[in-house]
Protein backbone atom coordinates (compact mmCIF):
# COMPACT_ATOMS: atom_id res chain seq x y z
CA UNK A 1 0.00 0.00 0.00
CA UNK A 2 2.97 1.98 0.77
CA UNK A 3 4.00 4.59 -1.99
CA UNK A 4 1.11 4.14 -4.36
CA UNK A 5 -0.80 7.21 -5.50
CA UNK A 6 -3.23 5.75 -7.22
CA UNK A 7 -4.63 3.69 -3.88
CA UNK A 8 -4.51 7.50 -2.04
CA UNK A 9 -6.63 8.49 -4.26
CA UNK A 10 -8.74 5.82 -4.50
CA UNK A 11 -9.60 6.33 -0.48
CA UNK A 12 -9.51 10.28 -0.31
CA UNK A 13 -12.29 9.70 -3.32
CA UNK A 14 -14.27 6.84 -1.22
CA UNK A 15 -14.02 9.37 1.50
CA UNK A 16 -15.25 11.97 -0.06
CA UNK A 17 -18.03 10.32 -1.57
CA UNK A 18 -19.29 9.04 1.55
CA UNK A 19 -19.74 12.61 2.51
CA UNK A 20 -22.71 12.37 0.03
CA UNK A 21 -24.41 9.87 2.40
CA UNK A 22 -25.03 12.70 5.15
CA UNK A 23 -25.89 14.91 2.46
CA UNK A 24 -28.75 12.60 1.80
CA UNK A 25 -29.24 11.62 5.65
CA UNK A 26 -30.18 15.42 5.99
CA UNK A 27 -32.51 15.10 3.23
CA UNK A 28 -34.44 12.20 4.63
CA UNK A 29 -34.58 14.15 7.89
CA UNK A 30 -35.59 17.07 6.05
CA UNK A 31 -38.41 14.87 4.47
CA UNK A 32 -39.34 12.91 7.49
CA UNK A 33 -39.14 16.30 9.84
CA UNK A 34 -41.76 17.92 7.60
CA UNK A 35 -44.11 15.12 7.18
CA UNK A 36 -44.27 15.00 11.15
CA UNK A 37 -44.78 19.08 11.43
CA UNK A 38 -47.56 18.53 8.90
CA UNK A 39 -48.83 15.44 10.49
CA UNK A 40 -49.70 17.42 13.59
CA UNK A 41 -50.83 20.56 12.30
CA UNK A 42 -53.52 18.37 10.31
CA UNK A 43 -53.57 14.69 12.23
CA UNK A 44 -56.78 13.82 10.21
CA UNK A 45 -54.84 13.68 7.21
CA UNK A 46 -51.57 11.78 8.39
CA UNK A 47 -52.58 8.85 7.25
CA UNK A 48 -53.38 9.32 3.71
CA UNK A 49 -50.06 10.56 3.10
CA UNK A 50 -47.72 7.78 4.58
CA UNK A 51 -47.35 6.92 1.41
CA UNK A 52 -45.91 9.17 -0.20
CA UNK A 53 -43.51 10.32 3.12
CA UNK A 54 -41.96 6.70 2.02
CA UNK A 55 -41.65 7.15 -1.52
CA UNK A 56 -40.14 10.96 -0.56
CA UNK A 57 -38.05 9.02 1.76
CA UNK A 58 -37.03 6.68 -0.88
CA UNK A 59 -35.91 9.52 -3.52
CA UNK A 60 -33.88 11.09 -1.05
CA UNK A 61 -32.74 7.94 0.23
CA UNK A 62 -31.59 6.43 -2.92
CA UNK A 63 -29.02 9.52 -3.81
CA UNK A 64 -27.18 8.68 -0.57
CA UNK A 65 -27.21 5.21 -1.77
CA UNK A 66 -25.68 6.47 -5.10
CA UNK A 67 -22.72 8.22 -3.46
CA UNK A 68 -21.93 5.47 -0.86
CA UNK A 69 -22.34 3.20 -4.03
CA UNK A 70 -19.48 5.38 -5.80
CA UNK A 71 -17.15 4.94 -2.60
CA UNK A 72 -17.52 1.31 -2.51
CA UNK A 73 -16.66 0.97 -6.53
CA UNK A 74 -13.98 3.38 -5.41
CA UNK A 75 -12.88 1.32 -2.31
CA UNK A 76 -13.16 -1.97 -4.16
CA UNK A 77 -13.62 -2.47 -7.64
CA UNK A 78 -11.45 0.33 -9.41
CA UNK B 1 -13.45 -6.91 -12.59
CA UNK B 2 -12.44 -3.81 -13.57
CA UNK B 3 -8.69 -4.83 -12.75
CA UNK B 4 -8.95 -7.01 -15.87
CA UNK B 5 -9.40 -3.86 -18.26
CA UNK B 6 -6.88 -1.58 -16.74
CA UNK B 7 -3.22 -1.07 -17.56
CA UNK B 8 -0.67 -3.37 -17.42
CA UNK B 9 1.32 -1.59 -14.29
CA UNK B 10 -2.38 -1.88 -12.44
CA UNK B 11 -2.40 -5.66 -12.89
CA UNK B 12 1.46 -5.92 -12.14
CA UNK B 13 0.29 -4.24 -9.00
CA UNK B 14 -2.25 -6.63 -8.13
CA UNK B 15 -0.21 -9.47 -8.86
CA UNK B 16 1.85 -8.00 -6.57
CA UNK B 17 -0.57 -7.53 -4.04
CA UNK B 18 -1.34 -11.12 -4.66
CA UNK B 19 -4.61 -12.53 -3.18
CA UNK B 20 -5.40 -9.46 -0.96
CA UNK B 21 -6.01 -7.49 -4.21
CA UNK B 22 -7.44 -9.99 -6.41
CA UNK B 23 -10.00 -10.93 -3.06
CA UNK B 24 -11.44 -7.21 -2.45
CA UNK B 25 -13.23 -6.62 -5.36
CA UNK B 26 -16.88 -6.33 -4.76
CA UNK B 27 -18.94 -9.56 -5.42
CA UNK B 28 -21.94 -7.34 -7.25
CA UNK B 29 -19.64 -6.60 -9.88
CA UNK B 30 -18.83 -10.04 -10.39
CA UNK B 31 -20.22 -10.55 -14.11
CA UNK B 32 -19.18 -13.94 -14.29
CA UNK B 33 -21.91 -14.95 -11.43
CA UNK B 34 -24.16 -12.71 -13.30
CA UNK B 35 -26.28 -15.26 -15.48
CA UNK B 36 -26.50 -17.82 -12.70
CA UNK B 37 -28.17 -15.50 -10.67
CA UNK B 38 -30.46 -14.38 -13.52
CA UNK B 39 -31.55 -17.76 -13.97
CA UNK B 40 -32.20 -18.75 -10.62
CA UNK B 41 -34.23 -15.84 -9.73
CA UNK B 42 -36.28 -16.02 -12.85
CA UNK B 43 -36.96 -19.71 -11.72
CA UNK B 44 -37.92 -18.45 -8.39
CA UNK B 45 -40.17 -15.86 -9.53
CA UNK B 46 -42.01 -17.73 -12.43
CA UNK B 47 -42.10 -19.98 -9.24
CA UNK B 48 -43.57 -17.84 -6.73
CA UNK B 49 -45.87 -16.17 -9.49
CA UNK B 50 -47.50 -19.38 -10.43
CA UNK B 51 -48.02 -20.18 -7.05
CA UNK B 52 -49.42 -17.08 -5.38
CA UNK B 53 -51.58 -16.51 -8.81
CA UNK B 54 -52.97 -19.60 -9.09
CA UNK B 55 -52.96 -21.16 -5.11
CA UNK B 56 -52.36 -18.58 -2.39
CA UNK B 57 -54.08 -15.55 -4.04
CA UNK B 58 -57.59 -16.93 -5.09
CA UNK B 59 -57.65 -18.81 -1.84
CA UNK B 60 -56.94 -15.72 0.44
CA UNK B 61 -59.27 -13.69 -1.92
CA UNK B 62 -61.80 -16.02 -1.62
CA UNK B 63 -61.32 -16.55 2.34
CA UNK B 64 -61.78 -12.53 2.86
CA UNK B 65 -64.83 -12.97 0.56
CA UNK B 66 -66.57 -15.33 2.22
CA UNK B 67 -65.72 -13.95 5.96
CA UNK B 68 -66.76 -10.30 4.92
CA UNK B 69 -70.25 -12.39 3.83
CA UNK B 70 -70.57 -14.15 6.40
CA UNK B 71 -69.84 -10.56 8.68
CA UNK B 72 -72.15 -9.03 7.22
CA UNK B 73 -74.76 -11.55 6.85
CA UNK B 74 -74.23 -12.12 10.81
CA UNK B 75 -74.59 -8.61 10.96
CA UNK B 76 -77.83 -8.50 9.31
CA UNK B 77 -78.68 -10.93 11.52
CA UNK B 78 -77.62 -9.49 14.30
CA UNK B 79 -80.12 -6.15 13.36
CA UNK B 80 -83.12 -8.55 12.91
CA UNK B 81 -82.66 -10.08 16.39
CA UNK B 82 -82.07 -6.76 17.79
CA UNK B 83 -85.52 -5.45 16.12
CA UNK B 84 -87.10 -8.53 17.24
CA UNK B 85 -85.80 -7.68 20.81
CA UNK B 86 -87.20 -4.33 20.82
CA UNK B 87 -90.59 -5.75 19.69
CA UNK B 88 -90.57 -8.21 22.54
CA UNK B 89 -89.47 -5.43 24.66
CA UNK B 90 -92.28 -3.54 23.79
CA UNK B 91 -94.84 -6.10 23.89
CA UNK B 92 -93.81 -6.75 27.44
CA UNK B 93 -94.21 -3.13 28.60
CA UNK B 94 -97.72 -3.24 26.83
CA UNK B 95 -98.52 -6.13 29.10
CA UNK B 96 -97.08 -4.70 31.70
CA UNK B 97 -98.96 -0.98 31.52
CA UNK B 98 -102.23 -3.15 30.59
CA UNK B 99 -101.50 -5.43 34.55
CA UNK B 100 -100.98 -2.34 35.77
CA UNK B 101 -104.31 -0.56 34.35
CA UNK B 102 -105.93 -3.93 35.71
CA UNK B 103 -104.35 -3.90 39.00
CA UNK B 104 -105.24 -0.39 39.52
CA UNK B 105 -109.10 -1.07 38.61
CA UNK B 106 -109.16 -4.34 40.46
CA UNK B 107 -107.55 -2.34 43.70
CA UNK B 108 -110.28 0.74 42.85
CA UNK B 109 -113.06 -1.80 42.74
CA UNK B 110 -111.60 -3.38 45.75
CA UNK B 111 -111.81 -0.21 47.27
CA UNK B 112 -114.99 0.99 46.09
CA UNK B 113 -116.66 -2.32 47.47
CA UNK B 114 -115.05 -1.91 50.44
CA UNK B 115 -116.00 1.34 50.95
CA UNK B 116 -119.94 0.64 50.22
CA UNK B 117 -119.63 -2.00 52.83
CA UNK B 118 -118.16 -0.17 54.94
CA UNK B 119 -120.48 2.48 54.64
CA UNK B 120 -123.13 -0.38 54.94
CA UNK B 121 -121.83 -1.44 58.28
CA UNK B 122 -121.04 2.03 59.35
CA UNK B 123 -124.78 2.97 58.89
CA UNK B 124 -126.13 -0.90 60.39
CA UNK B 125 -123.84 -0.17 63.14
CA UNK B 126 -125.09 3.75 63.78
CA UNK B 127 -128.51 2.43 63.67
CA UNK B 128 -127.76 -0.21 66.38
CA UNK B 129 -125.92 2.16 68.58
CA UNK B 130 -128.28 5.12 68.38
CA UNK B 131 -131.45 1.78 68.77
CA UNK B 132 -129.23 0.91 71.99
CA UNK B 133 -128.41 4.31 73.13
CA UNK B 134 -132.51 5.19 72.93
CA UNK B 135 -133.04 2.32 74.54
CA UNK B 136 -130.99 2.84 77.45
CA UNK B 137 -131.79 6.33 77.77
CA UNK B 138 -135.43 4.89 78.29
CA UNK B 139 -134.15 2.81 80.38
CA UNK B 140 -132.03 5.38 82.84
CA UNK B 141 -135.53 7.28 82.66
CA UNK B 142 -137.37 4.58 83.45
CA UNK B 143 -135.32 3.94 86.49
CA UNK B 144 -134.83 7.04 87.18
CA UNK B 145 -138.83 8.01 87.56
CA UNK B 146 -139.24 4.60 89.76
CA UNK B 147 -136.11 6.19 91.94
CA UNK B 148 -138.33 9.21 92.12
CA UNK B 149 -141.58 7.37 93.02
CA UNK B 150 -139.80 5.11 95.18
CA UNK B 151 -138.07 8.00 97.45
CA UNK B 152 -141.54 9.93 97.13
CA UNK B 153 -143.34 7.35 98.20
CA UNK B 154 -140.18 5.97 101.03
CA UNK B 155 -140.14 10.19 102.20
CA UNK B 156 -144.15 10.41 102.66
CA UNK B 157 -144.29 7.25 104.86
CA UNK B 158 -141.00 8.53 106.86
CA UNK B 159 -142.74 11.63 106.82
CA UNK B 160 -146.10 10.19 108.08
CA UNK B 161 -144.10 7.81 110.87
CA UNK B 162 -141.78 10.76 111.95
CA UNK B 163 -145.26 12.92 112.30
CA UNK B 164 -147.06 9.80 114.30
CA UNK B 165 -143.56 9.74 116.92
CA UNK B 166 -143.72 13.25 117.75
CA UNK B 167 -147.69 12.68 118.64
CA UNK B 168 -149.00 14.70 115.95
CA UNK B 169 -151.74 13.16 113.48
CA UNK B 170 -151.14 14.14 109.99
CA UNK B 171 -153.45 13.42 106.87
CA UNK B 172 -151.92 11.93 104.04
CA UNK B 173 -152.81 14.87 101.64
CA UNK B 174 -151.07 17.34 103.94
CA UNK B 175 -147.74 14.62 103.99
CA UNK B 176 -148.31 14.68 99.93
CA UNK B 177 -148.23 17.97 99.45
CA UNK B 178 -145.11 18.65 101.44
CA UNK B 179 -143.45 15.99 100.08
CA UNK B 180 -143.89 16.90 96.84
CA UNK B 181 -142.73 20.52 97.40
CA UNK B 182 -139.40 19.20 99.03
CA UNK B 183 -139.06 17.09 95.90
CA UNK B 184 -139.64 19.85 93.82
CA UNK B 185 -136.72 21.57 95.49
CA UNK C 1 -12.80 -14.89 -8.32
CA UNK C 2 -15.68 -15.50 -6.22
CA UNK C 3 -14.08 -19.02 -5.34
CA UNK C 4 -10.60 -17.54 -4.55
CA UNK C 5 -10.43 -17.46 -0.49
CA UNK C 6 -8.62 -14.59 1.22
CA UNK C 7 -4.71 -16.86 1.76
CA UNK C 8 -3.46 -14.12 3.79
CA UNK C 9 -4.86 -13.09 7.08
CA UNK C 10 -2.18 -10.81 8.62
CA UNK C 11 -3.85 -10.16 12.08
CA UNK C 12 -5.02 -7.11 13.40
CA UNK C 13 -8.06 -5.48 11.82
CA UNK C 14 -8.98 -7.10 8.78
CA UNK C 15 -12.02 -5.87 7.27
CA UNK C 16 -13.84 -8.48 4.83
CA UNK C 17 -17.20 -6.68 4.70
CA UNK C 18 -18.37 -7.66 1.69
CA UNK C 19 -17.07 -11.52 1.58
CA UNK C 20 -20.96 -12.57 2.85
CA UNK C 21 -21.96 -11.29 -1.14
CA UNK C 22 -19.77 -13.83 -2.76
CA UNK C 23 -21.40 -16.31 -4.39
CA UNK C 24 -20.13 -19.80 -4.21
CA UNK C 25 -21.08 -22.66 -5.96
CA UNK C 26 -23.11 -24.88 -2.85
CA UNK C 27 -21.28 -28.36 -3.83
CA UNK C 28 -17.61 -28.69 -4.84
CA UNK C 29 -15.43 -25.66 -6.37
CA UNK C 30 -15.03 -24.51 -10.00
CA UNK C 31 -16.86 -21.85 -12.25
CA UNK C 32 -20.04 -20.75 -11.95
CA UNK C 33 -22.45 -21.91 -14.72
CA UNK C 34 -25.59 -20.20 -15.24
CA UNK C 35 -27.54 -23.65 -13.87
CA UNK C 36 -24.71 -24.14 -11.53
CA UNK C 37 -26.80 -24.49 -7.68
CA UNK C 38 -25.27 -21.82 -5.71
CA UNK C 39 -25.62 -20.20 -2.52
CA UNK C 40 -28.17 -18.29 -4.17
CA UNK C 41 -30.30 -21.23 -5.30
CA UNK C 42 -30.15 -21.81 -1.95
CA UNK C 43 -31.39 -18.84 -0.69
CA UNK C 44 -33.67 -18.31 -3.22
CA UNK C 45 -35.33 -21.90 -2.59
CA UNK C 46 -35.57 -20.93 0.96
CA UNK C 47 -38.06 -17.98 0.06
CA UNK C 48 -39.76 -20.00 -1.87
CA UNK C 49 -40.10 -22.35 0.92
CA UNK C 50 -41.10 -19.74 3.30
CA UNK C 51 -43.26 -18.11 1.36
CA UNK C 52 -45.48 -21.53 0.12
CA UNK C 53 -45.50 -21.99 4.09
CA UNK C 54 -47.22 -18.77 4.72
CA UNK C 55 -49.43 -17.98 2.07
CA UNK C 56 -50.08 -21.95 0.87
CA UNK C 57 -50.06 -24.25 4.33
CA UNK C 58 -50.77 -21.12 6.55
CA UNK C 59 -54.72 -21.09 4.04
CA UNK C 60 -55.14 -24.47 4.09
CA UNK C 61 -57.66 -24.37 6.62
CA UNK C 62 -59.74 -21.51 4.56
CA UNK C 63 -60.69 -20.79 8.18
CA UNK C 64 -63.15 -18.09 8.47
CA UNK C 65 -61.71 -17.81 11.75
CA UNK C 66 -58.03 -17.38 10.80
CA UNK C 67 -54.86 -19.02 12.44
CA UNK C 68 -52.09 -17.26 13.45
CA UNK C 69 -50.40 -18.58 10.26
CA UNK C 70 -53.31 -17.84 7.72
CA UNK C 71 -53.94 -14.13 9.71
CA UNK C 72 -50.67 -12.86 8.34
CA UNK C 73 -50.86 -14.16 4.96
CA UNK C 74 -53.89 -12.30 5.18
CA UNK C 75 -52.85 -9.27 6.48
CA UNK C 76 -50.03 -9.21 4.08
CA UNK C 77 -52.45 -9.70 1.08
CA UNK C 78 -54.56 -6.89 2.34
CA UNK C 79 -51.92 -4.59 2.79
CA UNK C 80 -51.02 -4.97 -1.44
CA UNK C 81 -54.06 -4.99 -2.06
CA UNK C 82 -54.74 -1.53 -1.06
CA UNK C 83 -51.94 -0.55 -1.59
CA UNK C 84 -52.38 -1.42 -5.67
CA UNK C 85 -55.86 -0.28 -4.95
CA UNK C 86 -55.31 2.53 -3.58
CA UNK C 87 -52.13 3.76 -6.23
CA UNK C 88 -53.29 2.69 -9.52
CA UNK C 89 -56.70 2.51 -9.13
CA UNK C 90 -59.34 -0.08 -9.67
CA UNK C 91 -57.60 -1.10 -13.09
CA UNK C 92 -54.62 -1.77 -11.41
CA UNK C 93 -56.14 -4.95 -9.52
CA UNK C 94 -55.56 -6.71 -12.50
CA UNK C 95 -51.73 -6.57 -11.54
CA UNK C 96 -51.89 -7.66 -8.31
CA UNK C 97 -50.69 -10.98 -8.52
CA UNK C 98 -47.39 -9.47 -10.35
CA UNK C 99 -46.84 -6.92 -7.70
CA UNK C 100 -47.39 -9.33 -4.78
CA UNK C 101 -44.85 -11.74 -6.29
CA UNK C 102 -42.38 -8.57 -6.38
CA UNK C 103 -43.05 -7.55 -2.79
CA UNK C 104 -43.05 -11.25 -1.41
CA UNK C 105 -40.08 -12.19 -3.02
CA UNK C 106 -37.91 -8.81 -1.83
CA UNK C 107 -39.70 -9.17 2.00
CA UNK C 108 -38.91 -12.35 2.20
CA UNK C 109 -35.34 -11.96 0.75
CA UNK C 110 -34.50 -9.25 2.89
CA UNK C 111 -35.73 -10.81 6.20
CA UNK C 112 -34.04 -14.25 5.52
CA UNK C 113 -30.84 -12.15 4.52
CA UNK C 114 -31.14 -10.59 8.02
CA UNK C 115 -30.79 -14.27 9.42
CA UNK C 116 -27.21 -14.98 10.82
CA UNK C 117 -24.53 -16.15 8.23
CA UNK C 118 -27.25 -16.33 5.52
CA UNK C 119 -26.62 -15.02 1.71
CA UNK C 120 -28.65 -11.66 0.91
CA UNK C 121 -29.79 -12.80 -2.49
CA UNK C 122 -31.31 -8.79 -3.02
CA UNK C 123 -27.82 -7.21 -2.04
CA UNK C 124 -26.91 -8.21 -5.12
CA UNK C 125 -27.53 -5.67 -8.60
CA UNK C 126 -27.64 -8.29 -10.97
CA UNK C 127 -31.03 -9.70 -8.91
CA UNK C 128 -32.21 -6.19 -8.45
CA UNK C 129 -31.49 -5.10 -11.66
CA UNK C 130 -33.30 -7.84 -13.25
CA UNK C 131 -36.86 -6.95 -10.90
CA UNK C 132 -36.21 -3.49 -11.69
CA UNK C 133 -36.12 -3.57 -15.54
CA UNK C 134 -38.32 -6.39 -15.49
CA UNK C 135 -40.84 -3.52 -13.62
CA UNK C 136 -40.00 -1.21 -16.52
CA UNK C 137 -40.39 -3.12 -19.13
CA UNK C 138 -43.34 -4.63 -18.46
CA UNK C 139 -44.73 -1.25 -17.21
CA UNK C 140 -43.69 0.64 -20.68
CA UNK C 141 -45.16 -2.34 -22.44
CA UNK C 142 -48.25 -1.62 -20.29
CA UNK C 143 -48.65 1.91 -21.54
CA UNK C 144 -47.57 0.97 -25.04
CA UNK C 145 -50.30 -1.55 -25.19
CA UNK C 146 -53.07 0.86 -23.56
CA UNK C 147 -52.65 3.88 -25.35
CA UNK C 148 -50.41 3.04 -28.04
CA UNK C 149 -48.64 6.20 -29.01
CA UNK C 150 -50.80 8.22 -27.09
CA UNK C 151 -48.54 6.69 -23.92
CA UNK C 152 -46.22 9.42 -25.45
CA UNK C 153 -47.75 12.09 -23.81
CA UNK C 154 -46.38 11.04 -20.61
CA UNK C 155 -43.66 13.16 -21.71
CA UNK C 156 -45.08 15.70 -22.88
CA UNK C 157 -47.02 18.61 -20.69
CA UNK C 158 -49.52 19.77 -22.35
CA UNK C 159 -50.39 22.73 -19.69
CA UNK C 160 -46.69 24.22 -19.57
CA UNK C 161 -45.08 26.64 -21.65
CA UNK C 162 -44.56 26.22 -25.36
CA UNK C 163 -41.22 27.22 -24.93
CA UNK C 164 -40.49 24.75 -22.07
CA UNK C 165 -42.27 21.74 -23.03
CA UNK C 166 -39.51 20.36 -25.59
CA UNK C 167 -36.96 21.16 -22.33
CA UNK C 168 -39.43 19.29 -19.79
CA UNK C 169 -39.97 16.54 -22.65
CA UNK C 170 -35.86 15.69 -22.18
CA UNK C 171 -36.19 15.75 -18.49
CA UNK C 172 -39.34 13.68 -18.26
CA UNK C 173 -37.46 11.00 -20.55
CA UNK C 174 -34.05 11.52 -18.80
CA UNK C 175 -36.16 10.81 -15.37
CA UNK C 176 -37.96 7.97 -16.87
CA UNK C 177 -34.88 6.02 -18.11
CA UNK C 178 -33.16 6.80 -14.68
CA UNK C 179 -36.49 4.94 -12.73
CA UNK C 180 -35.02 1.14 -13.06
CA UNK C 181 -31.58 2.01 -12.32
CA UNK C 182 -32.51 4.27 -9.45
CA UNK C 183 -35.37 1.39 -8.41
CA UNK C 184 -33.12 -1.25 -8.62
CA UNK C 185 -29.79 0.41 -6.90
CA UNK C 186 -31.58 1.78 -4.49
CA UNK C 187 -32.69 -1.66 -3.40
CA UNK C 188 -29.61 -3.65 -3.54
CA UNK C 189 -27.46 -0.48 -2.20
CA UNK C 190 -29.75 0.00 1.04
CA UNK C 191 -29.43 -3.82 1.83
CA UNK C 192 -25.87 -4.36 0.83
CA UNK C 193 -24.88 -0.83 2.96
CA UNK C 194 -26.67 -2.18 6.04
CA UNK C 195 -25.07 -5.58 5.85
CA UNK C 196 -21.45 -4.16 5.47
CA UNK C 197 -21.65 -2.12 8.28
CA UNK C 198 -22.51 -4.88 10.06
CA UNK C 199 -19.54 -6.52 9.28
CA UNK C 200 -17.61 -3.67 9.63
CA UNK C 201 -18.52 -3.20 13.04
CA UNK C 202 -18.16 -7.15 14.10
CA UNK C 203 -14.44 -6.30 12.55
CA UNK C 204 -13.95 -4.11 15.63
CA UNK C 205 -15.42 -6.76 18.02
CA UNK C 206 -11.86 -8.39 17.53
CA UNK C 207 -10.40 -5.58 19.93
CA UNK C 208 -11.35 -6.64 23.09
CA UNK C 209 -11.28 -2.98 24.32
CA UNK C 210 -14.27 -1.79 22.20
CA UNK C 211 -16.03 -4.90 21.77
CA UNK C 212 -18.91 -4.34 24.32
CA UNK C 213 -19.17 -0.70 22.24
CA UNK C 214 -19.11 -3.05 18.98
CA UNK C 215 -21.54 -5.21 19.84
CA UNK C 216 -24.23 -2.47 21.27
CA UNK C 217 -23.71 -0.69 17.70
CA UNK C 218 -24.15 -3.96 15.95
CA UNK C 219 -27.53 -4.77 17.62
CA UNK C 220 -28.64 -0.93 17.07
CA UNK C 221 -28.11 -1.44 13.34
CA UNK C 222 -29.52 -4.87 13.11
CA UNK C 223 -32.47 -3.62 14.43
CA UNK C 224 -32.69 -0.36 11.88
CA UNK C 225 -31.76 -3.16 9.09
CA UNK C 226 -35.02 -5.13 10.48
CA UNK C 227 -36.75 -2.12 9.55
CA UNK C 228 -35.18 -0.90 6.66
CA UNK C 229 -35.61 -4.46 5.27
CA UNK C 230 -39.57 -4.24 5.63
CA UNK C 231 -39.00 -0.03 4.30
CA UNK C 232 -37.57 -1.43 1.41
CA UNK C 233 -39.30 -4.06 0.15
CA UNK C 234 -43.08 -1.78 0.54
CA UNK C 235 -40.85 1.12 -1.30
CA UNK C 236 -39.82 -0.80 -4.15
CA UNK C 237 -43.44 -2.29 -4.28
CA UNK C 238 -44.86 0.99 -4.37
CA UNK C 239 -42.80 2.53 -6.63
CA UNK C 240 -43.77 -0.08 -8.96
CA UNK C 241 -47.37 0.99 -8.56
CA UNK C 242 -46.60 4.40 -9.04
CA UNK C 243 -44.84 3.53 -12.32
CA UNK C 244 -48.10 0.64 -13.47
CA UNK C 245 -50.32 3.71 -12.40
CA UNK C 246 -48.35 6.22 -14.99
CA UNK C 247 -48.69 3.60 -17.64
CA UNK C 248 -52.13 3.06 -17.20
CA UNK C 249 -53.40 6.94 -16.98
CA UNK C 250 -50.33 8.75 -18.50
CA UNK C 251 -52.26 12.26 -18.48
CA UNK C 252 -51.10 14.61 -15.87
Amino acid sequence: MEGNIAELGQFVGAGLAAIGSGAAAIGVGHVAGNYLAGALRNPSAAASQTATLFIGLAFAEALGIFSFLVALLLMFAV
Amino acid sequence: MAGESTSVEHVADAAAHGAEASGAGMPQLDFSTFPNQIFWLLVTLVVIYIVMSRIALPRIGAVLAERAGTITNDIAAAEELKQRAEEAEAAYEKALADARAEAGRIVAEAKAEIQAQLDIELQKADAEISAKTAESEKAIADIRDGATKSVTQVAKSAAKDIVAALGGSADAATVTAAVNARMKG
Amino acid sequence: MASETHGEETGGLVFHPLDQFIVKPLFGEGPIHWYTITNVTLWMAIAVVAIVALFVMGSRGRAIVPTRTQSVGELVYGFIYKMVEDVTGKDGVKYFPYIMTIFVFILFANFLGLIPMSFTTTSHIAVTAVLGFGVFTIVTLIGFYKHGFHFLGLFWMSDAPAILRPIIAIIEVISYFVRPVSHSIRLAGNIMAGHAVIKVFAGFAAIAAISPVSIVAITAIYGLEVLVAGIQAYVFTILTCVYLKDALHPGH
